[in-house]
């Protein structure tokens, strides 16, 4: 991660956007043990910064927030994105611009 | 007997028209959108031009939501601390059917769905089609929650993510080299600010894109569109290269926002929304096949959308796309054939228009851009240097331009600069 530079908070300005969170079903899904490679470059790709890599190195990934633009499942849909899915009826981002 | 004569999947530029064409057709057409309104889960940079537009609805500069009429194109060659601009404004740019105006997909893709739904379609919104029905081979509808619905032609508009074209046409998950992706964020402005930042008359704007800074090197630019009261500012770069970056795209937005040259554009301005998006650069090589039994694409699930850098565009393609694929749809429905053979119409329009004809004659730009990573780099870099050689004064005994100039071009090489034109001639 060290030669990765990030200083955005991408979180403060998904707290802006209009969400429902699908509590019940996460719409994408990693395979365990996500190889780190493959994991750096949803880090870089994703605009949403779901994809985050704490100072010790611990991969970690949160579908709420998700934009559902599909970028990670082109990226890696055939490596570490195992299910690629729409959220639940009525659920997901709302776009009040757009 | 299917439960509609159509039924379209997405209510986006293409979705809508499509109905709206079936609708006003007298057809029986039910438009299933994901979004709890038409719009809720789009996005675009974005400007429209406005050619195909009107060849749907004539009246359309006096009824939709518009943003800002576009007087002045703008591309920049930015360096990390340096940015050269180009504004271009042109009579021509504002003749009727010439003309472009920036757009916000929540309220003009709404405006498009009432339209369809004056015209007789039915709307289902909220709702994911996650599966299609098929028949030995043949699509015959939709399954969306629980519920099956059947239809003699189901037109797949689900945008440059869709999940249904795989087992519509065959179509495969697109390659990273094919895709960017886009971020952008709305920001927020006093109408009359906004008109003195970008030099523009009132209810008119600016359309800008960045090569070279913006995307850190990478394939790709930055752009800003102004709207009534807002700031379109975002990034489009390519999947597999930014992969590679060691900024990641929401870092390159941000360090774009403090560009000197941004940062007084949106200065004072108020994030409203975070968004992303993905955009088909592939051109007619990537394209999936348009048609199959009861079925038929249109727009980003199409892949209908160009990126040159300069210029981007994929709304009027979706548009004449789904004014082509209602018309034929129509047509197929009233000669009872919406086989892969029936709707041929279809394609044989799209090949006769605008659409097919610019997306076979740039196919081969993505490639260059790619292959061309000066573009990004080198180039916004040499015209800095140059750029301070004419216009930089300290004092000191002027050198001639010649000699100044000369060693710039040499870094970068001449023969380098001279086939990375021809080569860019070549692919446009």
């Amino acid at each position: 991660m060290s030669d990765i530079k990030i200083t955005v908070n991408v979180d403060e300005y998904l707290a802006l956007n209009k969400f429902e969170v699908d509590e019940g079903r996460a719409h994408i899904e990693l395979v365990e043990d996500p190889d780190m490679a493959e994991f750096l470059k949803l880090v870089r790709v994703c605009p949403a910064a779901l994809y985050k890599v704490d100072e010790d190195g611990k991969a970690s990934f949160d579908y709420a927030g998700c934009l559902e633009c599909g970028t990670c499942r082109i990226a890696c849909g055939g490596t570490i994105v195992k299910e690629w899915g729409w959220p639940g009826p009525t659920m997901g981002v709302e776009y009040r611009y757009g | 007997m299917s439960d509609f004569d159509a039924i379209v999947v997405g209510s986006g530029c293409a979705g809508a028209i499509a109905a709206y064409e079936l609708a006003s057709a007298g057809k029986s057409v039910l438009v299933v959108e994901r979004g709890n309104f038409a719009g809720a889960k789009n996005m675009t940079g974005g400007r429209l031009y406005t050619h195909a537009i009107s060849q749907v609805f004539p009246d359309f500069e006096e009824e939709a939501p518009l943003e800002r009429r576009i007087t002045h194109e703008r591309i920049s060659m930015m360096a990390p601390d340096a940015n050269f601009t180009v504004d271009f404004t042109s009579d021509d740019m504002l003749v009727s059917g010439q003309d472009s105006y920036s757009v916000l997909r929540g309220s003009f893709d709404s405006w498009l769905a009432d339209k369809a739904e004056a015209a007789g379609a039915e709307f289902i919104f909220g709702i994911p089609v996650e599966e299609l029905v098929k028949e030995g081979g043949r699509v015959v509808g939709i399954k969306a929650g629980e519920d099956e619905i059947s239809a003699d032609v189901v037109i797949l508009c689900d945008g440059a993510n869709s999940l249904l074209t795989e087992s519509a046409v065959g179509f495969k998950r697109p390659k990273g080299d094919t895709m960017a992706v886009g971020i952008k964020q709305v920001i927020e402005l006093p109408a009359s600010v906004i008109e003195d930042r970008v030099l523009a008359n009132e209810g008119e704007g600016a359309a800008w894109l960045f090569v070279g800074d913006a995307t850190k090197g990478h394939v790709g630019g930055g752009f800003a569109y102004t709207n009534k009261e807002s700031v379109s500012l975002g990034i489009v770069a390519t999947i597999s290269d930014l992969a590679t970056s060691d900024t990641p795209i929401y870092q390159m937005l941000e360090d774009m926002k403090a560009h000197p040259a941004i940062a007084p554009l949106i200065r004072g301005g108020r994030v409203v929304e975070h968004s992303g998006h993905m955009v088909p650069e592939g051109g007619r090589d990537m394209m999936p096949p348009l048609v199959a039994d009861g079925v038929i694409l249109a727009g980003e699930s199409a892949m209908m959308c160009v990126n040159l850098g300069y210029m981007v565009r994929g709304m009027d393609y979706a548009i004449a796309a789904g004014m082509h694929a209602g018309r034929s749809a129509v047509a197929a429905l009233d000669a009872g054939d919406t086989t892969a053979a029936g709707l041929t119409g279809y394609v044989q329009a799209l090949e006769g228009s605008f659409v097919l004809k610019d997306l076979e004659q740039f196919k081969r730009f993505p490639h260059f851009m790619e292959s061309t990573t000066r573009l990004f780099n080198e180039y916004p870099v040499l015209v800095r240097d140059a750029m301070n050689t004419l216009f930089v004064v300290d004092g000191s005994p002027v050198a001639p331009l010649k000699k100044s100039l000369v060693p710039l071009v040499r870094k970068v090489g001449v023969m380098n600069l001279v086939k990375d034109l021809w080569k860019g001639m070549k692919a446009l």
